[in-house]
């Protein structure tokens, strides 16, 4: 009898969530495990670094002009003799955030109209020719547009950093829905046909229901590879609207202005175009990673194995 | 198939039709003036009278239906008579003249043309043809070390945005080793050998860039679509009668997974139109990208119309071109 009862203690194991699963599968995938870490050291640089590195980016040394790299200025000094450090973890901050608010705007559309056109038939045609038609506009041209036009009016209203962060966040997220739409849309179509939706709907679900309780949890893990992506295309978006002199001003730095400011003295101090690209091309190769990582992690055919 | 491609072709009009439409209303829209740059000396009365003469004071209907009637009407017209010589007496018919210049739009679009196409073009091809060897290799040793390295390679490509990779190789390139201009100068003319040297080294740096980002998305697909094809039933096959390993390779899995990869050659075409204003900047280059943001700035909105307009009909266009390749190239894709 004791026997028996060790022995099923030794071979019960609790049930567990598949979310451990996924992490296990995860883990194995180096870079993305890399990418991982990365980015978390990221987001800590730019929002808890300013409380370590205490100098203001804005303060104006003039007298420190250019200089190299020391240890008053680890990165060295820009035109004005502001301290590239700081100035680093401050457009750091801006680019992160208007790389995460832009992804979740885009992702909610993309999976508003995705669930959508995937669970209601009726509306399915028009929604995704509206898709079509997002996909053939031009979106860098357009964006410089729409940013030239309405950059004064939002600043006027919101106060200049305020608006021209709304702005761009919006404009980013409202052109980048349309591949999570599609690939919600076509997961969502697949699922409709399965026996547990046929189910859930002959006890009487109401729809609201069905798509938040079935249908969403679902395609989750679509949407959080597409997260991913997202929040890198929006990083780089914003960074070539700031490089192009169309995005935040330049006293209010974020990566792909300072970058653009760097061009300047390039001769001079060629650190100072390598740091903030750097800081870019890192982070968005990080978050790529992760995207790929997360990808094979989410998958169920790839875990088993 | 070609009723299909009629089908596409009918299709695209009304895409079209509305993407003017909404490009039309943004800049309309807009709460900007085109005359808010003119001196504040000039009277009102006398800006009215600019603002009137500049078509600004008619219903919004009408302006768009005149803007349809000079994009597709007037300027079609105006270049197949300059092609052909022939004329249809249109020496009154009003063009898209851009606020900048005072000349028609079309006209500087098609001297900016040719410094894009050279370089895109260029850059597009060479990508081609470095990302389709090192997808096939990539995918024929799975795992090995070169596959790991290009996947790594493709990866950084795929996340170094032009703006950073071409200020770097300026830095490395132009400014540490004085190797290359990091300049592009449009106003070079090749007439012997020593000019056309001076024209490659020009070159190279921003086709570098340009040829960078489209390497690694293309041997991306490459490699993903040999991987899909070299576990087929037919390979083994084709290994069984005895077919030399080059031609299993080379010639029944290659032809097979250029399907996809060659839709997505097509439709990256007016992306790297799109990309490219970047890398013009960057360069200097005298094109498209370049006429596209100095009209920004300038508030020139006929030149920045025509311009977006042009790039989504190209974008239309491709994706027409690639979806039409499918079918022909895939039998089993026949769409009708």
């Amino acid at each position: 009898m004791t026997d028996l009862t060790t022995l099923e203690a030794e071979t019960y194991q609790k049930p567990r969530n598949q979310w451990w699963d996924v992490w296990d599968q995860f883990k194995t995938h180096k870079g993305a495990v890399i990418g991982a870490g990365f980015f978390i050291f990221v987001l800590l640089f730019v929002f808890l670094g300013p409380f370590v590195w205490t100098l203001d980016a804005q303060y104006i040394d003039i007298r420190a002009r250019n200089q190299g790299p020391s240890w008053t200025h680890p990165m060295g000094t820009d035109q004005l003799g502001r301290d590239m450090l700081s100035r680093l973890m401050a457009g750091g901050r801006t680019s992160v955030s208007v790389g995460l608010t832009a992804m979740l705007l885009a992702l909610i559309v993309g999976t508003f109209v995705g669930v959508i056109a995937g669970y209601f038939r009726r509306l399915d045609g028009i929604l995704m020719r509206l898709t079509d038609l997002f996909l053939a506009l031009p979106i860098l041209p357009l964006l410089l547009v729409i940013i030239m036009l309405f950059r004064d009016p939002l600043r006027a209203s919101f106060g200049p950093e305020a608006g021209i962060f709304i702005l761009i966040v919006f404009v980013i997220g409202i052109t980048s829905w349309m591949p999570t739409a599609r690939i919600v849309r076509g997961d969502v179509l697949a699922l409709k046909e399965r026996e547990f939706v046929l189910a859930a709907r002959s006890i009487g679900t109401p729809p609201h229901r069905m798509v938040t309780r079935h249908i969403l949890p679902n395609v989750l893990s679509p949407i959080m590879v597409s997260a991913t992506l997202g929040i890198a295309t929006a990083i780089i978006t914003e960074s070539a609207l700031s490089f192009l002199g169309l995005g935040f001003p330049s006293d209010f730095p974020t990566w792909g202005r300072l970058l653009f400011d760097g061009t300047d003295w390039l001769q001079r101090n060629p650190e100072r175009v390598i740091w903030p690209g750097l800081a870019i091309s890192l982070t968005v190769l990080s978050v790529n990673y992760i995207g790929d990582g997360l990808r094979d992690a989410l998958d169920p055919r790839i875990r088993g194995r | 198939m070609l009723t299909f491609t009629i089908r596409r072709l009918l299709m695209a009009i009304p895409t079209l039709l509305f993407i003017s439409l909404i490009i039309f209303l943004i800049l309309d829209l807009a709460p900007s003036d085109p005359t808010a740059n003119l001196p504040l000396t000039i009277p009102p009365d006398v800006r009215a009278d600019i603002r009137a003469s500049l078509g600004l004071d008619e219903p919004i209907h009408i302006r768009f239906a005149l803007w349809l009637q000079q994009f597709f009407v007037n300027e079609p017209l105006n270049l197949f008579e300059h092609w052909t010589g022939w004329n249809f007496g249109g020496e009154d018919r009003t063009r898209v003249i851009s606020w900048q210049t005072r000349s028609p739009v079309v006209d500087i679009i098609a001297q900016r043309m040719p410094q894009t196409l050279w370089v895109v073009g260029t850059a597009y091809i060479v990508g081609i043809l470095i990302a389709l060897p090192i997808g096939i290799y990539s995918a024929y040793r799975q795992y090995s070390i070169f596959d790991q390295a290009g996947t790594f390679i493709t990866m950084v490509g795929f996340s170094i945005p032009p703006f950073f990779s071409g200020v770097l190789v300026i830095v490395i390139f132009a400014v540490q080793l004085q190797w290359f201009p990091s300049v592009y100068d449009t106003t070079h003319v090749v007439i012997g050998w020593d000019s056309f040297v001076i024209q490659i080294k020009q070159m190279i740096l921003p086709v570098m860039v340009l040829a960078l980002q489209i390497t690694s998305q293309i041997s991306r697909f490459m490699r993903a679509s040999m991987l899909d094809n070299l576990t087929q039933d037919y390979v083994r096959t084709a290994r069984a009668k005895g077919l030399k390993e080059s031609t299993v390779v080379l010639v029944h899995v290659l032809r097979n997974s250029m399907i996809p990869v060659i839709t997505v050659i097509a439709l990256g075409v007016p992306q790297v139109f799109g990309g490219a204003i970047i890398t013009e900047q960057v360069f200097k280059v005298n094109g498209l990208g370049h006429l596209l943001i100095g009209a920004i700035q300038s508030g020139d909105l006929p030149t920045v119309q025509t311009l977006t307009f042009i790039f989504a009909v190209l974008i239309v266009l491709f994706n027409l071109i690639a979806d039409v390749l499918y079918g022909i190239l895939d039998p089993r894709i026949r769409y009708d």
